[in-house]
């Protein structure tokens, strides 16, 4: 079985949040949308970014880490945490281009998407709300996956100038 | 206790000091949260002096709650309150944003504001960390240039703590700022939380914004198991029974409650019928949606849809417009071209202005321009039905208080008060063509026809006067009933989420949350009474400014009793003896007197004895 990837359509995310429910549920038993591991940042309407992990082919947050506490899950192509050694030294956030650890009070670890072991509980909710902005793919090569590494104002900008044409600047500020 | 924090955080903005407050479990069971809590907590703080409470005064609350079902339950509200200065008593008014889950987030049920401040500020709550913050800056802007600057003001440092989401913000555009009575406490950049003007005691309060980052998680819920399961039979149940909110949200009514129903206002309700084919959810989905789904938080439903439009040049941007919006700068106004109610939408929201309440202002306006009361000379120009320029004037007018703006400014039944005496006429001769029941212009639903949901004592009897969500009627231990509306307010659940649901299933799910052991019964019979009877009191007993007499005001507007001039429904009217029977009826089912005045037996059995003095206070004022 190849890696595991989660595609995200910008054009249909409505920007429910369904996925960030379903994910802090999975992970930490309570609705928590600040530790979920996907995260869907509204610029303006309609402008909605679901941002995550997208596994990067050299994983510079697992080489940066100092105390090894990341590592890359051979089956699905995760980054996983090793919850005892993190010591919240914020290498990680710092060298992630997209800066997609996070770092949330009452967790004295990074949170970073686990792909669900194979079954992401974002992709299940986003499909069973009908959006189907996110799709579970195997891993596409390095160079599809390359532009997407990027932090979500980057993408809002471009989005938004396609979406909002000579008004975007005014709605967004971006 | 499961589902709650148990505590709200109390800001004063006289002192800028800030408490967190204790609320007893008790108390939630008792009223629920959202609109019951702020009903309870607005008669224990300011139930003693009421009458002479200024609504528009620093001694008003405005309130920000959640409810057991906020960020559980699929979809999103908010319920804003204090004492209205349309109605004079209490509003629960709805608002869909993420700030509702982030409230919750940060370690709160809801937050309670007091006093007020000299300056312009903004409120500003990360968790238990609480700035009132200067808002000097940011005084008169409008919605989309202020949640721009809003959004720099509170960045999140993504180098520190990784991508998180933009916090939420709560504000008021130019008319709250100007005490306007139209308008709402806003969110997002198209929504508000427009019955009840709460806008303005924002305003009176010299605050701007309210922002919430909330770090934590919600309560725990009682039974994680049967909740997870509950919630995903929800999300694949609610968007199934109700596919067409999700295709084209409320806009789909544009024709149907015209064209089908005959209940849409048209030239301020002079008409409810039309055959504008092109007034319709497809000439918006084919001219003015640039996105079909755009969500509120947590909501599989998806009502909303992204328009922008493009007027000489200018771009407009909003939601929908929903039905509502639509319905009241649109057809109200003689105004059928979409793209044209779309930009008044979009100048409405930026202006911090209620499309209802405004529509209505405005429509009333026309009218009487049209009737010869009011002429160029007090408007400054024409106000002709389908005039977009007009209408864009006018809005602009009313949200800066320039001109006749100032006068409408006040909302349909002050301003058509304010008119009468300008004009040396009664004020029934002005009144005629106010539609609205006690200072809240009624929502577009009309009731002539009796094709549509809304009962002949709809807006006679509710709590929340011509608030269309919160319409009552018959049978009274059904969805039919103001119990019902009482409850999703106060559980701060999305209405929209609840249709085709059965109420069992709902109940369940509060269960589910709490830990409660609620029935249906208990929901019709107890809770929303108490509600809805805690309401009734606050709203007759009223003032300053203005007073309700049951004998006069429980009623429909006069519109509503002349017939309908066109359509299948040609001739059909409001029936006053229909309307006073059912309206009797309905008081005494929900143990009220023929006037609509709780009974003491019925105080006594809701647990709300300590009412018996304000209820005698209403007595003695109405000479009964």
């Amino acid at each position: 079985m190849s890696q595991l990837w989660i595609f995200r359509d910008f054009d249909k995310c409505s920007g429910c949040r369904l996925c960030e429910i379903a994910c802090s549920l999975r992970h930490e038993g309570v609705v928590w949308p600040e530790a979920s591991r996907i995260t869907v940042l509204e610029f303006a309407p309609g402008i909605a970014i679901p941002h995550t992990c997208v596994q990067c082919y050299d994983y510079p947050c697992v080489k940066a880490c100092p105390t090894n506490a990341l590592y890359v899950d051979g089956k699905t192509g995760a980054v996983l945490v090793d919850t005892g050694r993190c010591t919240l030294c914020g290498a990680c956030v710092r060298v992630c281009p997209a800066r997609v650890p996070k770092v949330v009070k009452g967790r004295n670890y990074v949170l970073i998407c686990d792909l669900c072991g194979g079954e992401p509980e974002c992709v299940k909710a986003c499909k069973e709300a009908g959006f189907n902005a996110l799709e579970l793919v195997p891993k596409p090569e390095k160079a599809y996956v390359d532009p997407y590494i990027t932090l979500p104002e980057v993408v809002a900008s471009k989005l938004s100038s396609k979406v909002y044409k000579g008004f975007s600047k005014e709605v967004l500020g971006l | 206790m499961n589902g709650f924090w148990d505590k709200l955080l109390e800001v004063d903005l006289t002192s800028g000091s800030h408490r967190e407050v204790k609320v007893s479990p008790t108390i939630f069971r008792k009223f629920l949260g959202g609109r019951g809590l702020a009903a309870w907590l607005l008669w224990s703080e300011l139930g003693s002096k009421w009458e002479s409470v200024d609504p528009l005064g620093p001694e008003n609350m405005l309130l920000i709650l959640t409810g057991p079902l906020t960020g559980y339950y699929p979809g999103i509200k908010l319920i804003v309150s204090g004492k209205s200065p349309q109605t004079n008593g209490v509003v629960g008014s709805a608002v869909s944003s993420e700030i509702a889950v982030e409230i919750k987030a940060a370690g709160y049920d809801g937050i309670v504001i007091k006093g007020s401040s000299k300056d312009p500020v903004y409120l500003y709550v990360h968790d238990d960390k609480v700035e009132v913050r200067d808002a000097s800056k940011l005084w008169g802007k409008t919605g989309i240039e202020l949640l721009k600057m809003l959004r720099d003001d509170v960045r999140v440092n993504y180098d520190l703590e990784g991508v998180k989401s933009i916090p939420p913000a709560l504000y008021i555009g130019p008319a709250g700022e100007n005490l306007v009575r139209t308008a709402p406490v806003n969110a997002k950049w198209t929504h508000g939380a427009g019955y009840g003007g709460y806008g303005a005691v924002m305003g009176s309060k010299k605050l701007k914004a309210v922002v919430v980052r909330g770090s934590g998680p919600l309560p725990k819920v009682a039974n994680l198991e049967e909740f997870v399961k509950l919630r995903n039979e929800l999300i694949r149940l609610i968007p199934s029974k109700n596919y067409w909110f999700k295709f084209w949200g409320t806009p789909s009514e544009y024709y149907f409650a015209g064209n089908r129903k005959s209940s849409e206002p048209i030239r301020n309700w002079q008409e409810e019928w039309h055959k504008n084919i092109e007034y319709s959810h497809h000439d918006l989905e084919t001219k003015v949606w640039v996105r079909r789904y755009w969500s509120d938080w947590g909501c599989p439903l998806s009502c909303m849809k992204v328009s922008i439009v493009d007027i000489d040049g200018n771009y407009y941007l909003t939601d929908g417009p929903d039905y509502e919006m639509g319905a009241y700068l649109g057809s109200n106004l003689g105004i059928f071209n979409v793209k044209e109610f779309t930009a008044l939408s979009a100048i409405a929201d930026n202006l911090g202005l209620c499309g209802i309440q405004t529509g209505n202002v405005v429509g009333f306006a026309f009218e009487l321009y049209e009737k010869g009361v009011l002429t160029r000379e007090d408007v400054g120009y024409e106000l002709r039905w389908g005039d977009f320029k007009a209408a864009s004037k006018l809005l602009e007018d009313i949200a800066y208080r320039r001109g006749i703006g100032k006068v409408l400014a006040e909302g349909t039944y002050r301003a058509a008060l304010k008119i009468a005496e300008m004009k040396g006429l009664k004020p029934e001769e002005v009144l005629k063509y106010a539609v609205q029941a006690k200072g809240i212009g009624i929502g577009a639903h009309g009731i002539r026809s009796k094709a549509d949901y809304p009962q002949p004592i709809a807006y006679v009897c509710s709590v929340q006067g011509g608030d269309h969500t919160s319409v009552a009627g018959l049978p009274i231990n059904t969805i039919e009933s103001e119990s019902w509306k009482a409850f999703f307010d106060s559980a701060v659940v999305c209405w929209f989420n609840l249709f085709n649901i059965p109420e069992d299933t709902v109940v369940k799910f509060l269960n589910v949350v709490t830990g409660w052991g609620m029935c249906k019964d208990e929901l019709y019979k107890e809770l929303g009474p108490r509600i809805l009877t805690l309401q009734r009191v606050l709203l007759l007993l009223g003032g300053p400014d203005v007073y309700w007499d049951p004998r006069v005001h429980d009623d429909n507007p006069p519109r509503f009793y002349e017939p309908l001039p066109s359509g299948p429904y040609k001739g059909k009217a409001g029936d006053r003896e229909e309307v006073k029977k059912l309206k009797v009826q309905y008081f005494s089912e929900l143990g009220w007197d023929e006037l609509g005045i709780p009974t003491k037996e019925t105080l006594s059995r809701l647990g709300l004895t300590e009412l018996e003095p304000a209820v005698e206070r209403v007595r003695k004022r109405l000479g009964i």
